[in-house]
């Protein structure tokens, strides 16, 4: 009788790759809910359009490569990275923006450096930044809430808008981004930065329609129904607590020294979390464990430093949010922090 | 750093143990298994029984093909330092001993004595040492030793090493632990044996003299902490700890982790720490060895896995073939695609490569997996970098760094991260989402490392011997020159000087000596002589072959005689050349028998070389006339016969030289 010989162990959890990502694209979804149902169903197009696009481009690049196509594309993290990248853009952005920033995140940012594991930077973010870049117009074109936006729109107008740049009805990206009171209007983190440039103290920064209190409309609830996703990932031990916690306790306390000492112009670490996608970064985004730093320590050291990173580029820098930049600076710094952050071993006096 | 004795104590009491980094969770699977009482076996047609069993050296063989043993008959020695000798599991015949398949993941060949029982299965002699309490130290661990105990818990270090040792112990440590699923050898074991283990701690008390005994069991098996409980109640030095189920809490380094948070040293041992352990298995065969005299020829092994239709755990006698347990638990093939047995647990175990293996020392399970039980794992997935392996690792390593390295061959980072501080215990690859069979990895960079460095080593004494046999010649070639150098200075000056007072004396002396040699050489000659006339007594009348021809064989008396005879021959004729060259230097010199003693194989040659001279001229001068045909032949004789006379000429007159030269320096004394 021929015996099969095999390694040890001969155990394993049933948890592979594939449901580890889709563990993180089912904890996406309350927040995608969320966004459809106050930024309109654009994000579902996007969303959409780039899953197929990362996979096109993923399955070519592997054909390419001459890789096991199907088991590659099975682990899901195409799908996921074209998904983070998909919710970070505004929803009724053309589709060749969409299109083409899933293509180079996928095919630039990962399969260039080796693909699943290889890749230094963070892929959704790298598509992201070199979207903002190249095309800022499009990617800082958010649409108010629906609550407050003068002109509604379904399902067949996001299709439109995204394919032809118009509503069934006529209507371009600047007529949809009146608001109620006719005026265009911006994301809670812009409106503030503007004011604040304008001269205008916080208090009244946060007289604009778009708020309610601090809490921009429609904003706060997308980032707790992303906040919800991530407590779920926790839970199941997807990610562990290192990154998202050490991130937004830098983050708040960092925020909140300034706004100690001038309220008037510093935004509160409330403010922070709610606005902008300081929360969706925290547990979505910086926890790719890819780009991330593996060590414990480092994990701490790399939440922190991306939280520290957006206040700064927040409050001094001339974009209104930063995550991105923020994951795609600390990417870089992964090497040497894991490197210094290496644990005790057992047995050993001092790392 | 670490808790000291009382804090432990204190915290043992109120069941505060420690806690050690990472380690997993897998199902149990312990009730397959574990509801039944320890079954014994009837015998198989064959044993194997390999002679190396354990960690060390395997003992030399104390037994021939065709031998008859009885059962416990120790088939190979504990001779050397690391070996503990194996024995006969029944009585029966030695039919072979040779390679065979070993319980090794390699199932290379090994050495290994095959016994056909007789089915008698009669018992050696047995020497219980009851009364243990009574007998020095050094002859427990001896029969410890004489017993075959090796570690049954996996490791399978020699027990007398660690029984012998003269640490100051604070705590011996009993493992019951049994972390890896499935298996619960020692867990029936306990259930069942809990006295016997007992008599074996206190045998181990008296050896080792810990401060406190702390046997340590699984919170998954309730009834043998029970048992042992209850086992140990007389004893207020004995404490039975309940501790925390989590794999791999039964690895030694975790243990002591987790009762004392002490941790051994990386290059350390248990005892640097105050703690020694031994496994509860071999708690009973220490019993079974000092109050029964027997010696390790039986185990428990549990048989378990959804193809077994019968698991349970089962007496296996060490050197059973696999196959006989394989049927005793009923083993069918048929949920499995393709066979698979696994000797060990599904975490550390290695897949068997035949069923002819035998059951060994460290052989605690046979794990035959249903394929929906314990899937074969599919090709591995690019690394994703989650770091789930450095959470699950008791060590505290980066074992995704570890795989790196080892996969790209950088064997030197590989160490840095500590490489070999792995236990191999695989909870890393077990939660790995990409399916890589990391220690697989890591046990090939060990092996790598470990074969570069044996390499390294040999290349390295290479070069020790090469230098200095380069060394050596480069002395000895300047030796030779500086000898040289010397004689040639000596020449110089006893040319420049024309004789000087030391060279005389040295003269004088050699002459004396030489003077001495020859009246001893004529003395022995006379002897020889005797000999030679009667080489049957040549016992009595020569010494030295009296000494040769004290053995009583014809053949060598013979021998004896022979070389008398030689001798005598030769003696007589260095005499005859001696006193040749007497007369010729009495012709020169009435003093110059003076002959360095270097010079007198010259002479014999001189003197043979006269002897064929006149030889060959007499042979010519009376051949020639008588054959005139073979004119040619006589021409070549007489031109080699004028020539030896010419050389033999020559010589004598370098001789007449040497020794006028002689005289003269001894005249200018």
């Amino acid at each position: 009788m021929k015996l099969t010989l095999k390694s040890s162990p001969h155990h394993h959890n049933r948890r592979d790759t594939g449901q580890v990502m889709r563990l993180v694209i089912y904890a996406c979804i309350p927040g995608i809910i969320a966004q459809t149902w106050y930024f309109g169903f654009g994000t579902l197009i996007q969303v959409f359009l780039a899953i197929v696009t990362a996979v096109v481009t993923e399955t070519i690049i592997l054909e390419l490569r001459k890789k096991n196509t199907e088991r590659v594309i099975k682990d899901y993290s195409a799908v996921l990275a074209a998904l983070l990248l998909a919710i970070s853009i505004p929803s009724f952005a053309p589709w060749w923006v969409i299109v083409i920033g899933t293509f180079f995140s996928i095919a630039i940012v990962k399969q260039l450096y080796g693909g699943l594991g290889y890749n230094m930077f963070n892929p959704a973010m790298g598509g992201y930044v070199m979207l903002l870049i190249s095309f800022p117009m499009q990617m800082t074109s958010w649409l108010p809430p629906l609550s407050l936006a003068e002109q509604t729109h379904g399902f067949i107008d996001a299709v439109y808008m995204v394919f032809t740049g118009y509503t069934s009805t006529g209507f371009n990206i600047e007529q949809l981004r009146i608001g109620v009171d006719g005026v265009t209007m911006a994301t809670p983190l812009d409106s503030v930065k503007t004011d604040l440039s304008q001269g205008f103290t916080l208090t009244e920064a946060y007289t604009n329609s778009i708020f309610s209190g601090i809490y921009g409309q429609g904003w706060a609830v997308v980032s707790l129904a992303y906040l919800l996703g991530g407590l779920m990932l926790i839970k199941t031990k997807v990610i562990s607590w290192h990154i998202p916690g050490s991130m937004i306790l830098a983050a708040v306390l960092f925020s909140g020294l300034f706004y100690l000492v001038q309220p008037d112009i510093y935004a509160s670490p409330l403010f922070h979390l709610m606005n902008g996608s300081l929360i969706i970064g925290a547990f979505f985004i910086a926890t790719d464990p890819v780009s991330g730093a593996t060590t414990v320590k480092g994990r701490v050291i790399f939440g922190a430093a991306i939280g520290l990173w957006i206040i700064i580029i927040r409050v001094w820098g001339g974009y209104p949010d930063a995550v991105a930049f923020a994951v795609l600076i600390m990417n870089m710094a992964v090497p040497l922090i894991d490197y210094y952050t290496q644990p005790r071993t057992y047995g050993h006096k001092s790392s | 750093m670490y808790a000291d004795y009382d804090e432990i104590i204190e915290r043992i009491s109120v069941q505060a143990l420690w806690d050690f980094p990472g380690g997993v969770h897998p199902p149990q699977q312990k009730e397959l298994s574990n509801t039944t009482p320890i079954e014994t076996l009837p015998l198989p047609d064959m044993f194997y029984v390999p002679i190396k069993q354990h960690i060390g050296t395997g003992g030399q063989i104390l037994v021939n093909e065709g031998d008859y043993v009885l059962k416990g008959q120790a088939l190979s020695a504990n001779d050397l330092a690391l070996s503990v000798p194996v024995h006969a599991p029944t009585s029966g015949t030695v039919t072979n001993i040779g390679e065979h398949v070993s319980a090794h993941p390699s199932g290379i060949g090994e050495l290994t004595i095959c016994i056909k029982p007789d089915g008698l299965d009669k018992w050696t002699d047995l020497v219980p040492l009851k009364d243990y309490v009574n007998h020095p130290k050094h002859d427990l661990v001896n029969a410890i030793c004489k017993a075959g105990i090796s570690g049954l818990g996996g490791a399978g270090f020699p027990t007398h090493i660690k029984a012998g040792e003269h640490k100051d112990i604070e705590f011996l440590i009993i493992n019951g632990v049994e972390c890896e699923p499935y298996i619960s050898s020692d867990d029936r074991l306990m259930r069942e044996h809990a006295w016997q283990i007992r008599q074996g701690i206190d045998i181990l008390v008296h050896l080792i003299k810990p401060k406190q005994v702390l046997v340590a069991i699984e919170d998954n098996k309730p009834e043998a902490i029970e048992t042992l409980s209850v086992a140990c109640q007389q004893q207020t030095k004995y404490q039975v700890v309940s501790i925390p189920t989590k794999y791999p809490a039964g690895g030694e380094k975790q243990l002591v982790q987790v009762l004392t948070s002490r941790e051994i040293p990386t290059d350390g041992l248990p005892a640097d720490v105050g703690c020694m352990m031994f496994n509860v298995g071999t708690c009973f065969a220490i019993s079974d060895a000092i109050m029964e005299g027997k010696p390790l020829i039986e185990r428990i092994v549990t048989l378990t896995g959804d193809a077994f239709d019968a698991p349970k755990n089962v007496w296996a006698r060490l050197g059973t073939p696999i196959s006989h347990l394989l049927s005793a638990g009923s083993y069918s093939t048929s949920k499995q695609e393709s066979p698979r047995v696994i000797m060990g647990g599904p975490m550390m175990g290695f897949t068997v490569s035949s069923l002819q293996t035998p059951v060994v020392k460290i052989t605690n399970c046979l794990l035959a997996p249903a394929d929906k039980e314990l899937p074969t794992p599919e090709d591995e997935r690019a690394c994703i970098r989650c770091s789930a392996c450095a959470e699950a690792c008791p060590a505290s390593l980066l074992p995704q760094q570890l795989f790196w390295y080892s996969k790209a061959k950088e064997y030197d980072i590989a160490q840095e991260y500590n490489l070999f501080d792995c236990i191999e215990c695989g909870a890393c690859a077990y939660v790995c989402p990409s399916e890589i069979p990391l220690v697989h990895y890591y046990r090939k960079a060990k092996a790598d490392i470990r074969i570069q460095q044996e390499e390294k080593e040999k290349a390295e004494k290479a070069r020790i011997r090469f230098e200095a046999r380069q060394e050596r010649l480069l002395k000895e070639k300047l030796e030779r020159e500086e000898k040289h150098r010397k004689a040639a200075e000596a020449r110089k000056q006893s040319m420049n000087k024309d004789g000087g007072a030391a060279k005389d004396k040295i003269a004088a002396a050699l002459a004396r000596a030489k003077a001495k040699k020859e009246a001893l050489a004529q003395q022995q000659g006379d002897n020889a002589t005797v000999t030679n006339t009667e080489p049957q007594e040549s016992t009595q009348t020569s010494g030295r072959a009296r000494v040769e021809s004290k053995a009583p064989s014809d053949k060598k008396d013979k021998v004896a005689a022979a070389i008398a005879r030689a001798k005598a021959k030769k003696l007589a004729k260095s005499e005859a050349v001696s006193e040749d060259k007497k007369s010729d230097n009495e012709a020169v010199s009435q003093e110059s028998n003076i002959v360095s003693s270097d010079r007198k194989k010259e002479d014999s040659a001189q003197g043979a070389a006269e002897n064929a001279a006149v030889d060959s001229t007499v042979t010519t001068s009376s051949d020639s006339p008588e054959k005139k045909a073979n004119d040619k032949k006589a021409k070549v004789a007489a031109a080699i016969a004028k020539a030896k006379a010419k050389k033999l000429e020559k010589a004598k007159m370098n001789e007449q030289d040497n020794t006028q030269a002689n005289t003269q320096n001894e005249s200018n004394d």
